[in-house]
């Protein structure tokens, strides 16, 4: 049993520094949002706020990429992405057939290029 | 999967609705995703010398993928206590729209706060995609049992990969980590543009993907932030500009 908790030390700063922080803006939504009418031109501007900052995540995998995906060139990740796209239009907007082609694109370039 | 009419007597059932909402997690291949992501989580929580218990609860507690790798990354590295806390905060911003925009969709007239403290744990980028999605075929009395069956359903799927990827990590070869590190841009890029709805959706999104690379020159440490906030502001500008027309 111990050895799966580890040290409650390592416990409390995941409250501290893991959940705490994630948890204080979900709540802040919750008080903020139930005076929010569904249709209302502030949802707009925060869908818009809330896609783009996703859309900012993702390009920030892509250019600063983490860890193992570091070892695929530039080139390749970027190029990936745009056969990924090309699937998921060529597909009518198939979300599976999209990630697929990508990722297929990306090992096929990996293991052709080393 | 099709979810029962909006009429059906099945809605009524919670039991039912509760399922519903679970099996949902079948219907998406952001599960799939889901899945590697937290493979990858667990992996990444063995290496940096975390407790299988201690990975689990990150998973539980936190329920943000960036958040956690953040943590793990920045914690496993030797930063403080605060240090780790502010970069999961900057991350977790994007919580808050998030919960803003998908309360109104779940609550119905008489719903009180304490009746969203779940769903609203369980908001984060997947749930929130979903939401758009699938609520509105689900009569709107039942939409938060249904979100607690789908954020249950997610949490488990995520629960149990982060276990396997606990128990994987010394094995990961480069080539699979690489593999799976890339399914999370590919499909959140490919799933939000599945769900734009409006110009302004659209405009988000391309602009977001544009704005990050040049704003993370400058190296302000909320890069992130500054990026995202700019570029919903133009495209929302956009749309209020065009419905004046």
């Amino acid at each position: 049993m111990s050895e799966f908790v580890g040290d409650w030390h390592a416990l409390l700063v995941l409250l501290l520094a893991g959940f705490l922080p994630n948890e204080v803006w979900r709540v802040m939504g919750l008080w903020l949002g139930a005076g929010i009418d569904e249709g209302s031109e502030l949802l707009v501007w925060v869908r818009s706020v809330a896609t783009a900052i996703l859309a900012g995540v993702i390009a920030q995998i892509l250019v600063q990429p983490p860890g193992a995906l570091a070892s695929v060139p530039d080139w390749l990740r970027y190029a990936a992405v745009f056969a990924g796209c090309a699937a998921f239009l060529a597909t009518r907007r198939s979300t599976l057939a999209g990630v697929l082609c990508g990722e297929l694109f990306m090992l096929t370039g990996k293991w052709w290029f080393g | 999967m099709a979810l029962p009419a909006l009429d059906s007597p099945t809605w009524q059932n919670p039991v039912r609705a509760f399922a519903w909402g679970m099996w949902s997690v079948t219907s998406t291949v952001l599960t799939l995703v889901l899945f590697a992501t937290y493979l990858g989580i667990g992996a990444l929580a063995h290496d940096s010398h975390f407790s299988l218990g201690w990975a689990l609860a990150s998973t539980g507690l936190v329920w943000a993928g960036p958040a956690q790798i953040i943590l793990i990354s920045t914690l496993g590295s030797g930063a403080t206590l605060l240090q780790a806390a502010v970069a999961v905060t900057l991350s977790a911003i994007r919580l808050l729209p998030m919960v803003v925009s998908v309360l109104p969709s779940v609550r119905s007239p008489g719903t009180k706060r304490r009746h969203l403290i779940l769903v609203t744990h369980f908001i984060a980028v997947t749930l929130w995609v979903e939401c758009v999605r699938l609520l509105p075929q689900v009569p709107r009395g039942h939409r938060i049992t249904f979100t607690h069956g789908l954020g249950c359903g997610l949490m488990s799927v995520c629960l149990v990969a982060t276990g396997l990827g606990y128990g994987l990590a010394a094995r990961l070869p480069q080539l699979f980590a690489a593999a799976i590190l890339l399914l999370t841009p590919l499909a959140f890029l490919l799933s939000t543009a599945r769900n734009c709805r409006q110009l302004s959706d659209v405009l988000a999104l391309v602009l977001g993907l544009a704005l990050f690379p040049l704003v993370s020159m400058l190296h302000t440490g909320v890069d992130i932030l500054i990026s995202g906030v700019s570029a919903g502001t133009i495209a929302y500008a956009v749309h209020w500009w065009r419905d004046r027309q």
